[in-house]
């Protein structure tokens, strides 16, 4: 599997990161080269090897449904550039 | 599939100007699970609170924070599986649905994709008419919800409340059985009211707790399925039938005008009665699902599935079944009381140790009537089951008329108290004294001897008489009593 240049300017939209025409053949060359040191992997025959879900051995623990979180917007909100009213603002997502 | 087994029914046609065409369609819909907290984090499910209060900062998701399964969502979901006759996979995934917008601040939505937490199930089905079908149900996911963006606070900028994000989301996807705008409606009422019944979801519309993206294509009968339209986030049962209606007329003239339908994603419009293409985004969905690596499979315990399917409530199917052979109603009236939970227990309790299909006739049409005129559910009713089992109870003795019940009805659902005390203290007792009935009768046969006359060649004109009695009794005399006497005095 290889990369191309369309390819990595998709994947650079996908992940809304801004990559100019001169930057796109290295990132291509980069890209190429991951692919191929992963390829690898696929000399190997897992066949008869159960799919690895975590590094350790153990079932998903569960909660109790109680309200335990929340209850400050202050905080939530802290962070960003522009709120109103405990709102995130952000630029209008809408035509 | 179901597909190949229902034949086209030439009732559900649509009348096309080149010949008749079928709809089918297929549902997603998504209901809001049930619970305090939320699918992954600990913060309040409440709808309503001020923006950002019941966000966490898992929700918000801010770096280093990590999900933790809340067990009631699983259980509500094991639930709604049991209760689609579901078959419930004993080891799920959650992956990662990666898209950007604002309200979806982890950039991915926690879902399932490869191995939802229930399989392949179905519903019953029931339309007008007595028609009945099986409605096939391939997977439900257990998935987060998003946030609320508000666009119209401000020309420039959107406004984005977080109170939503991450509470538990039940995506339940229909098979494309559906064959016409009545059957799809049909569809998610019943699954709603399966949902109120389990108690998994209040299905609450108007709040958003149960949204539909309704998928419809239309078909020469027989031929293959044709290009789908999916239109988002239908949010009533009636806007689903108008939905499907106007989408299929739209694909059906694009067709005959020689067109071709393009897949896409629409909205309906129920002020315009139509649908319209949502803009297309830029390209493809490419959601990049792959497992989520916070969350380890879901794991259930054959045990702890039994013992929730062990406390799963009497289903509306079940009890239909039950009101039919126990009580002897007709499956139109039980169909009636069975559609909310709460209507069906008030019916047993005014039915308990009475006639239950007198009963059934009051609640499904006097009680309802005013219910709905007033525009109140039945949990709101001013009238209780034993105020309504006690009319029916002086009907039965014969204490009162059928026309005075109705009288009585209406002055305990507007001043309350008990019907028995009522019917003593304001006179509204039946006659069935023949002799005083009588009396009326022949006054007022004397005062009309020109009706007696047209009555030789009118029978149907002894109907007035009847009113007249009764007019003159005060509406209080035994209509049976009154007919036997007029046909007796009129030689009838």
């Amino acid at each position: 599997m290889s990369v191309d240049t369309a390819t990595v300017k998709r994947v650079a939209h996908l992940a809304r990161i801004a990559v100019t025409d001169a930057e796109v053949e290295g990132f291509k060359a980069e890209l190429n080269t991951i692919l191929g040191f992963v390829e690898q992997l696929s000399e190997v025959d897992v066949s008869a090897v159960e799919p690895m879900t975590s590094v350790v051995a153990m079932k998903m623990k569960m909660r109790a449904d109680e309200v335990t979180d929340g209850f400050y917007a202050d905080k939530i909100v802290a962070n960003a550039p522009a709120t109103e009213d405990g709102f995130f603002l952000v630029p209008k997502v809408v035509e | 599939m179901n597909l190949a087994l229902r034949t086209p029914d030439p009732k559900k046609l649509l009348k096309g100007a080149t010949g008749d065409w079928e709809v089918v369609v297929g549902m997603e819909v998504h209901a809001q699970v049930t619970s305090k907290s939320k699918l992954f984090s600990g913060a309040s499910t409440e709808f309503g609170g001020a923006p950002n209060s019941h966000v966490s900062l898992v929700d918000a998701a801010m770096p280093g924070m990590l999900p933790v399964i809340n067990a009631e969502c699983v259980a509500q979901a094991v639930r709604t599986g049991l209760g689609l006759k579901a078959k419930i996979n004993p080891v799920s995934v959650f992956d990662r649905k990666n898209y950007f917008y604002p309200d979806l601040p982890q950039g991915y939505q926690i879902s399932q994709y490869k191995q939802p937490i229930v399989g392949e199930g179905e519903i019953t089905v029931d339309l007008e008419g007595g028609e009945t079908i099986t409605v096939g149900i391939e997977r439900l996911h257990l998935e987060q919800d998003a946030g609320k963006s508000v666009h119209d606070q401000h020309p420039t900028l959107s406004y984005v409340d977080l109170n939503r994000s991450g509470v538990a989301l039940m995506e339940i996807v229909s098979r494309p059985d559906l064959r016409s705008a009545e059957e799809a409606s049909a569809y998610l009422s019943k699954l709603r009211t399966i949902l109120r019944y389990l108690g998994t979801c209040d299905g609450n519309m108007d709040e958003g707790s149960l949204r539909a993206d309704v998928n419809v294509s239309v078909r020469r009968p027989g031929d293959p399925l044709g290009t789908r339209c999916e239109i988002k986030n239908v949010n009533s049962i009636r806007f689903v039938r108008q939905a499907v209606e106007a989408e299929a007329r739209r694909q059906i003239g694009i067709i005959e005008d020689g067109g071709t339908i393009d897949q896409e994603t629409r909205l309906f419009d129920p002020s315009k009665g139509e649908t319209r293409s949502m803009r297309s985004k830029e390209e493809a969905h490419d959601y990049r699902y792959f497992p989520d690596p916070d969350l380890l499979p879901l794991e259930l315990d054959e045990a702890w599935i039994a013992s929730l399917a062990e406390g799963l409530p009497e289903l509306p199917d079940a009890k239909k079944a039950r009101f039919i052979a126990e009580y002897g109603l007709s499956a139109y009236d039980a169909t009636v009381l069975v559609d909310e939970k709460a209507t069906a227990d008030f019916y047993e309790a005014a039915a308990r140790g009475r006639d239950p299909k007198i009963v059934a006739n009051w609640v499904t049409q006097e009680l309802a009537f005013r219910l709905n005129k007033d525009g109140k559910g039945i949990e709101e009713s001013p009238v209780s089951p034993e105020q309504i089992g006690a009319v029916v109870d002086l009907i039965a003795d014969g204490t009162i008329s059928g026309k005075i019940a109705k009288d009585l009805f209406d002055i305990v659902w507007s001043e309350g108290g008990d019907p028995r005390a009522i019917v003593e203290a304001r006179g509204m007792k039946q006659v069935t004294d023949t002799g005083a009935i009588e009396k009326v009768v022949e006054e007022i046969i004397a005062a009309n001897p020109e009706k007696v006359e047209q009555l030789k060649a009118k029978p149907t004109l002894a109907g007035w008489f009847v009113g007249q009695v009764m007019k003159a009794s005060g509406g209080k005399a035994n209509p049976q009593a009154v007919n036997d006497i007029l046909k007796r005095k009129l030689g009838l």
